[in-house]
């Protein structure tokens, strides 16, 4: 209970957080999870981790605030060495700062929410009333002020979350981690959290990390995404740069992008998969080839045009979306792609599993990087 | 008992009607016995003598001082129970649920062997303290004690295997150490377990009749707890047994409600 900190944290909440960049690499074994994650995140910057279930975004999570202990690698934040199985370093998460938001919120039951958002405060050294005053100013910030003498049970979704996030950035952090902030939350309130939660992290002025496995959220609110398959990292860049060019399926399935991977030479790339696509950009070697499904036209007869991507197939799968239906083409030596169709098409069309159509695309409607 | 709302009936073969009728009438008939040969025209006169009400009294007090010591000494019992890891808390957790199964005279007797003035540790408490446990009401609260300590310590025990621990690794990460965690976080967490645990464990120290008569005896005012009293006073006055056994079943019903209670208010919140 007695503050381990150098510098005890001030009671004014408006104070610019510490720098804190966070420099880690990550290597832990959790069951049958290998987790093996380079992470450099300075201060100022929101980077999030998106991944799969099970992908060891989680468990990267748990290590950074002290959880569980790496197996090998090395944590740093904003130069103090937190965990270092070489020297023996392990700083429990008591001691770290950093501040957490958990998957649930996790918020005390038998505490109301200004007692939640004092309690780190409280735990750290901070007097009575002082904490008090630093929760209350900590909810106004939230827009939580005349929420503060209520137990956790009578909070909406949206309003744990940010006492969530106020208790977390209390202790004022200097790394502040995040486990699928807004997963708990029906989508028109999500909408609202997911803005708020992206401006208080931006004044926040420390590291952050969200897990996440929405890539909507991830684009919103990260300035960088880290993309994590079985405890590694596939991916690595600015959102719209995830977006644009995908690495993996799983990415491509996410920002919805049909994703190829071949052999280019020239304007014409070899598919993995099977089949020649023709491409705009001419590239040699090794590449990835992203569309959208938008960009996909399916036809009863052989279409004329400009198209230089035509084959026939077979509808495989359709899938209704918001507003359009996804169809699934496959053909025996071309590889599977997406088409977005409105359900106008799909009658007019008369398309439907087993139909056999032709699919078409411009080459100038691909995106061909190195792979 | 009442049909289902999705039509299927309730499948109860009408053959099982019969001796459930007649488990439910074994189990409620002495009660009702018990409520109609009460003199109640004579309770307030019977309930008011001095015999009786100084086995009330020594009754609520020994067992109100045995529920504390159960807590003081269980609750802890239970957290190491419920945490550790080391090799044989399984052990022990089976040895400790011994007094639960144990006829309480083979308690008392096991009692009078260790604290007795001859007992292992009894001999020397008298010959260095001058302390001799049997027959005091001391030896009361102890008896009750060793008996309706497995009670508490399973129930919390329970109660904390059922706790989210996250809410300790929140706690933690907020910068809270592990005595900070366990009186602010665990402990209110398992309030409704401990409770209940505590509800139950008065219950039994109450009723605790062959563990206090072996090891405590049978003084008046001193050692002599209600269900002493009931048991003497049916060979010799039989009407002050009743009143005295109707006493101890209110307490009882009281004691269910507080749990009925504990149990509907306290865990979901």
């Amino acid at each position: 209970m007695s503050s381990q900190r150098s510098t005890p944290p001030t009671a004014d909440p408006r104070e610019a957080a510490p720098g804190g960049d966070l420099a880690a690499y990550l290597q832990v074994s959790r069951g049958a999870l290998q987790l093996e994650v380079d992470l450099q995140v300075p201060s100022g910057q929101v980077v999030a981790l998106l991944g799969p279930n099970g992908a060891g975004k989680t468990t990267a999570l748990h290590a950074l605030a002290g959880l569980l202990r790496l197996r090998a690698g090395s944590l740093t934040l904003g130069g103090r060495a937190l965990d270092d199985p070489t020297t023996g370093t392990f700083v429990p998460a008591a001691r770290r700062e950093v501040g957490v938001v958990f998957q649930d919120y996790l918020l005390f039951p038998h505490l109301t929410a200004l007692e939640n958002v004092a309690f780190g405060l409280r735990a750290r050294g901070v007097g009575r009333v002082a904490a008090r005053e630093a929760a209350g100013a900590w909810l106004d910030r939230v827009g939580l002020a005349d929420r503060a003498g209520v137990r956790p049970g009578q909070l909406s979704g949206g309003q744990a979350q940010r006492v969530a996030l106020a208790r977390a950035l209390a202790t004022r952090p200097r790394l502040v981690l995040l486990d699928e902030p807004l997963a708990a939350l029906d989508a028109a309130t999500r909408l609202e959290v997911r803005a708020d939660l992206a401006r208080h992290l931006r004044e926040f002025g420390g590291s952050a990390v969200l897990v996440t496995h929405d890539p909507l959220d991830a684009m919103v609110i990260a300035d960088r995404i880290i993309v994590l398959e079985q405890g590694r990292v596939v991916q690595d860049g600015a959102p719209a740069e995830v977006a644009r060019a995908p690495r993996t399926e799983y990415v491509a399935r996410l920002v919805g992008l049909n994703l190829l991977r071949g052999v280019g030479s020239g304007p014409v790339v070899s598919v993995a998969a099977g089949g020649v696509l023709h491409v705009a950009d001419p590239v040699d070697g090794p590449v990835l080839v992203a569309f959208p499904p938008t960009s996909v036209t399916l036809h009863r007869q052989r279409p004329e045009g400009s198209a230089r991507n035509v084959w026939r197939g077979a509808i495989r799968a359709l899938e209704q979306h918001a507003h359009t239906v996804r169809a699934q083409v496959t053909a025996a030596g071309h590889p599977l792609v997406l088409a977005d169709v409105t359900p106008a098409a799909v009658a007019d069309l008369d398309l439907a599993v087993g139909a056999a159509v032709w699919v078409s695309f411009k080459a100038t409607d691909t995106h061909v990087y190195p792979g | 008992m009442q049909t289902p709302a999705d039509g299927r009936g309730t499948g109860i073969p009408p053959i099982l009607l019969l001796p459930a009728g007649l488990g439910l009438a074994f189990l409620l008939l002495p009660l009702v016995g018990l409520l109609v040969r009460t003199p109640w025209s004579e309770l307030g006169t019977l309930l008011s003598r001095p015999a009786v009400l100084e086995a009330l009294r020594l009754s609520l007090v020994t067992a109100t001082a045995a529920t504390a010591i159960c807590l003081v000494l269980g609750v802890p019992l239970a957290w190491v129970l419920a945490r550790a890891t080391v090799p044989g808390v399984r052990l022990v957790r089976a040895l400790l649920t011994l007094p639960l199964v144990l006829p309480p005279v083979v308690g008392g007797v096991a009692l009078l062997l260790l604290l007795g003035r001859r007992g292992l540790i009894g001999q020397h408490l008298y010959d260095w303290f001058g302390l001799s446990l049997p027959f005091t009401s001391t030896a009361v609260v102890l008896s009750q004690a060793f008996v309706a300590m497995p009670f508490l310590v399973i129930a919390v025990e329970g109660a904390l295997r059922g706790a989210d621990r996250r809410f300790e690794d929140a706690a933690a990460t907020l910068g809270a150490g592990r005595w900070l965690i366990f009186r602010r976080v665990t402990l209110p967490l398992v309030a409704p377990g401990i409770s209940a645990g505590a509800v139950l464990c008065f219950a039994r120290a109450l009723g605790e009749f062959g563990a206090t008569i072996t090891f405590a005896g049978n003084f008046p005012g001193v050692t002599r707890t209600m269900p002493l009293s009931v048991y003497l006073a049916l060979e010799t006055d039989p009407q002050a047994a009743i009143v005295l056994a109707l006493v101890l079943l209110l307490v009882s019903v009281l004691i269910l409600l507080a749990l009925r209670g504990r149990w509907l208010n306290g865990v979901g919140s």
